[in-house]
Parts: C-alpha cells; sequence; structure tokens
C-alpha cells in the first residue's frame, strides 16, 4: 500500500507544524477559496505585515502555498497536491473499512434465503 | 451500501464509521465470532487473511498472517479486550509474531464495536483508536509521520464539500 507517496518525512512534519498554527490555518481556508495577496490576507488579521508574512514563508517551506509576484504583489496560492497528501491518508483508512463493511455485507447477502 | 456515515474526530486520534446491516444482531455478531468468516472480510482481495487462532474470550487472543509483500507471510494478531456478546466488542489488534506476541514497533491500535438492533435490522459502529497519528500513518503503509493530531481534523473541515 506504500503507493506513490510523493513527501519524504521531513516534508510531512513541516506540513503538520504548519497547519499546528490557527492563522496558519486560516490563511490556508482563505487560499483554498481563491488565490489572495499578502497584503491582502495581512488587512485580515490584528498583527504586522510581516509576522502575516512570516506565516506564509512557513506554509511555503511546508509546499501547502506557492508565493508569486505580481507587479508589485505577492500572490499566495494552494499547493494542493500537498493539502491532499495529507487528506489522502485518511481516506485511505476510510477505503479500508468499507471495503471491510462491503465484504461483511456480501457475506451477509448469501445467508438470506437459507432462514439464516 | 451499508456505510452510513465515517469521521475522524481528530482530538482523541479515532476514526468513526457507522453501517447499517439488512441482518439480525446475532447474525452481524458471528462476521466476529467465526474465524472462517473474519478471514473472508479483514484482509483487502488478493490478501486473504488465515486466521490459525481465534480464541474468542476474555483474555484470548487471534493469530493471523497475510502474504506480504515478498511472498512471506506477515503475521499479526488481536487481543480481545472485553467481549459482552452481542452488543460489544473491543479488540486490540497489531503486527506480531507466530505465536502472537507483539512484534516489530508500531504500536498496536485498538478498537471498538457497538452492536445495536434497529428497525432495518442490525447497526454496527466502529471506532479505532489510535496512540498517534504516526501510528496510523506507518499503519497504512506511508512510513513515518509525526505529528500534529489537530492538524488532521483541521484538514478535514478545510476540504469538507
Amino acid at each position: 500500500m506504500a503507493a506513490g507517496s510523493v513527501l519524504d518525512d521531513a516534508e510531512v512534519d513541516r506540513i503538520f507544524q504548519a497547519l499546528a498554527d490557527a492563522t496558519r490555518r486560516d490563511i490556508v481556508r482563505r487560499v483554498i477559496e481563491r488565490e489572495q495577496s499578502v497584503s491582502e490576507l495581512a488587512g485580515r488579521y490584528a498583527m504586522s505585515f510581516a509576522a502575516v508574512q512570516k506565516h506564509v514563508a512557513v506554509l511555503e517551506r511546508s509546499r501547502l502555498v506557492t508565493k508569486s509576484r505580481q507587479g508589485r504583489e505577492q500572490i499566495v496560492r494552494l499547493e494542493s497536491a500537498t493539502v491532499r497528501y495529507a487528506r489522502g491518508l485518511l481516506d485511505e483508512l476510510d477505503r479500508m473499512w468499507r471495503g471491510r463493511i462491503d465484504r461483511m455485507d456480501a457475506i451477509l447477502g448469501e445467508a438470506e434465503g437459507k432462514g439464516a | 451500501m451499508p456505510v452510513t456515515e465515517s469521521n475522524i474526530d481528530s482530538p482523541s486520534a479515532s476514526y468513526r464509521i457507522v453501517s447499517e446491516f439488512a441482518a439480525p444482531i446475532e447474525r452481524v455478531w458471528q462476521l466476529w465470532e467465526d474465524p472462517r468468516q473474519v478471514e473472508r472480510w479483514w484482509g483487502p482481495p488478493g490478501y486473504p487473511a488465515r486466521f490459525i487462532r481465534h480464541d474468542f474470550t476474555v483474555p484470548g487472543s487471534s493469530i493471523y498472517h497475510m502474504p506480504g509483500p515478498d511472498g512471506e507471510p506477515t503475521y499479526a494478531g488481536w487481543t480481545f479486550l472485553e467481549i459482552e456478546a452481542p452488543h460489544r466488542l473491543r479488540i486490540a489488534n497489531g503486527f506480531a509474531d507466530e505465536t502472537g506476541a507483539p512484534a516489530g514497533d508500531i504500536p498496536w491500535n485498538r478498537f471498538d464495536i457497538a452492536f445495536e438492533t434497529i428497525e432495518a435490522g442490525t447497526r454496527m459502529t466502529i471506532t479505532a483508536r489510535f496512540d498517534d497519528t504516526a501510528t496510523l500513518e506507518r499503519m497504512l503503509g506511508y512510513g513515518m509521520l509525526e505529528g500534529m493530531t489537530a492538524a488532521l481534523g483541521q484538514i478535514d473541515a478545510l476540504l469538507a464539500p
């Protein structure tokens, strides 16, 4: 089942450390909806532009977001492959149990009609 | 589709899946009690589990093996922590040696199964608990994942449709 992991251990660590902070989770939430400039993001929090920029840098290092320059603005976008990987772990567990339950259901189905 | 609901509860690092079967509670219970039935659903298709011991008592245990990646059997086991027929079952599961003793460095995980009679038949609720996300991740075969169980739940919330 160790199929196609795109991230090494250190990278996975960085993702979870990045998401341990409420402001950074909020930034990711906003960026999921649409790309945002750093100054736009900075306007939403009661903290300095530099502090928001630092949060964005942490998210960038964990590859949850990318940052690119567009004129005078720095635009933050979601790096969705990374977010999907973390989600994929949970989906894998869910798939495993759904598979088991479907097989249980099939076994119960066989018993029907035999008066079981 | 028997599954009616599934979700992750990150603070307790647990996973919960609810399903409903059109069968009486005693019949659903047998799926866990009878090793010949367990081995038909436990392993994924192509990786059948063989239960060579299934001592369905407290404190009893099971030993099973599944074909490993190199063709060699991988041994694992269950320990029965609680059996209250036909309503409640609590099992610890993990890698073991041929005698059923815990082996390897991945901690065993626990799951609770609750059975209740409903109009349509039986509702079965499985809650799987993990000591940490690292255990979950390694069980799933992704290698090491340290860190934040809280973050997992957050991602889940973020990506919810």
